[in-house]
């Protein structure tokens, strides 16, 4: 009798432990390898950085979502952009991350649960070097058998985020980057 | 009994409370390290630290084209115009064939010479998942005279070859400071005198501090081990500064060679620093990327 008691007092503690276990990991989506990349057009020269190796984990409860960039993990189509890029631009040694750290302001017009394309606006604080700023743009959020994709397409100024551009080179490097980010999230277990 | 019952009840239990109490205004903490390799890149501003070589290649697909050219003594006067009217030039086609493998061909008018080498990445200095104190690099040169003979000895063909192998060991302390090492061989087919050596072991230190973002002052030494050498030669010793402007990078220098090949700067370096044997130089480097990546 004592001994059934106990049996179901365990089972008891087990079943809410595993329940609140759940309830954290739940409703969160992650990526390690996420796209992010930038795009600078001029007359003289258009210059491509491409970065599959982004990390971002969103809480579709409560909508927010943050993004870790290595900036060493940018590629170029030519060797020499990608050197300049690190040494002279991003100075990648000294600030090894960008981040992004924000929320799906209208989490609610997503449904999660079912399969179909949604909008709502994200914003939050991007860090890049040793400067954050906020902005906020238009995502689009797709959810396909139980996968989510996030993708959005905004502007940012090297000015404002402490990116010096000599004047030899003024012409070749865009003063605005359009920014094309496109995650493929998986549930997170 | 009854104790024992207790205690598992907690312990099973304080996991799941503690879970749910995780703070989660941190998201990217739920993923874990994300850790990778992080390696060091741009040790040195360009692929030579003045005469030598320095422990960085061409990336694969890259062409450089190089202009190296030295003046005459300082110590020349008005009547040189303090070295201005001499000309020793080198030119030379570097490509990077693989990311861990360069290769190059040059040509210059100090004892009309040719020369080819071989440059391959060894280590790779790195942080994170992979760790590795230093970079290193393993350079073969040839080198090959083709000046005419004014002597009327029988003359070989291969008295004209040299041949130089190099290990670079090098660090990138920070940002802006970097220092190499240099153990070197250098085989000359043909000597001025039995007495001296044909094999000739030197070992050159080389370093750079950035003064900015694209400027940065370098030095490079070669130390020629005693008793080889005809004691009429000096170590080779330069002095200069990197600039970098995009495309370009620009290396001006004062140094007391003036060959530009590596027999040549290593073991046959006449002018003497104190007594003003020095001369202006600069090198000129321009890339091209000829195979883009994909």
């Amino acid at each position: 009798m004592k001994n059934k008691t106990r049996i179901i007092l365990m089972a008891g503690v087990i079943a809410i432990s595993a329940a609140f276990t759940v309830n954290v990991a739940g409703g969160k989506y992650m990526t390690k390898n996420g796209k992010v990349s930038f795009f600078s057009h001029t007359d003289m020269e258009d210059i491509k950085g491409d970065n599959n190796k982004v990390a971002s984990v969103l809480d579709s409860k409560t909508g927010k979502m943050q993004i870790e960039i290595l900036v060493k993990s940018f590629v170029f189509k030519k060797a020499l952009m990608e050197e300049h890029f690190n040494e002279n631009y991003m100075e990648s040694t000294k600030y090894p991350k960008s981040k992004f750290d924000g929320k799906i302001d209208d989490i609610n017009a997503i449904d999660f649960t079912k399969d179909g394309t949604y909008k709502s606006t994200v914003s939050g604080n991007l860090t890049i070097k040793d400067k954050t700023n906020s902005v906020k743009t238009n995502g689009t959020f797709t959810v396909k058998d139980g996968k989510l994709n996030g993708k959005a397409v905004f502007k940012i100024k090297l000015a404002d985020y402490n990116v010096e551009i000599p004047a030899v080179v003024k012409d070749k490097i865009a003063k605005e980057l359009e920014i094309t980010v496109d995650l493929d999230y998986l549930a997170l277990k | 009994m009854k104790h024992n019952f207790w205690i598992l009840l907690i312990i099973i239990g304080i996991p799941g409370l503690v879970n749910a109490q995780t703070d989660t205004s941190d998201l990217m903490s739920l993923i874990g390290d994300n850790e990778q390799t992080d390696y060091a890149t741009a040790t040195f501003k360009t692929t030579r630290l003045m005469n030598g070589h320095s422990i960085e290649n061409q990336a694969a697909g890259v062409l450089d084209f190089r202009i190296n050219h030295r003046f005459g003594n300082l110590n020349g006067g008005t009547y040189e115009w303090f070295g201005l009217d001499q000309a020793n030039v080198k030119i030379g086609f570097d490509y990077g064939v693989l990311p861990w493998l360069m290769v190059g061909v040059g040509h210059t008018n100090v004892d009309k010479t040719y020369d080819g080498f071989v440059k391959a990445k060894i280590l790779r200095q790195s942080t994170g998942k992979k760790k590795m104190p230093i970079s290193l690099t393993y350079v073969a040169s040839s080198a090959v005279t083709t000046l005419k003979w004014n002597n009327s000895r029988n003359n070989y063909v291969s008295s004209r070859y040299s041949y130089t192998h190099q290990l670079l060991i090098a660090r990138k302390f920070s940002n802006a400071t970097s220092l190499q090492i240099m153990p070197t061989l250098v085989h000359r087919n043909l000597i001025d005198l039995l007495k001296y050596k044909n094999d000739v072991y030197a070992i050159g230190v080389g370093g750079r501090q950035k003064l900015t973002q694209r400027m940065s002052i370098n030095a490079e030494y070669y130390y020629v081990l005693p008793n080889q050498i005809n004691p009429m030669y000096d170590n080779s010793f330069s002095l200069g500064f990197d600039i970098e402007t995009g495309g370009h990078v620009f290396q001006l220098a004062f140094t007391n060679s003036r060959g530009m090949t590596d027999p040549q700067f290593i073991t046959q370096t006449q002018g003497k620093w104190l007594k003003g044997d020095v001369r202006f130089g600069f090198n000129v480097s321009r890339v091209f990327t000829v195979r883009e990546r994909k």
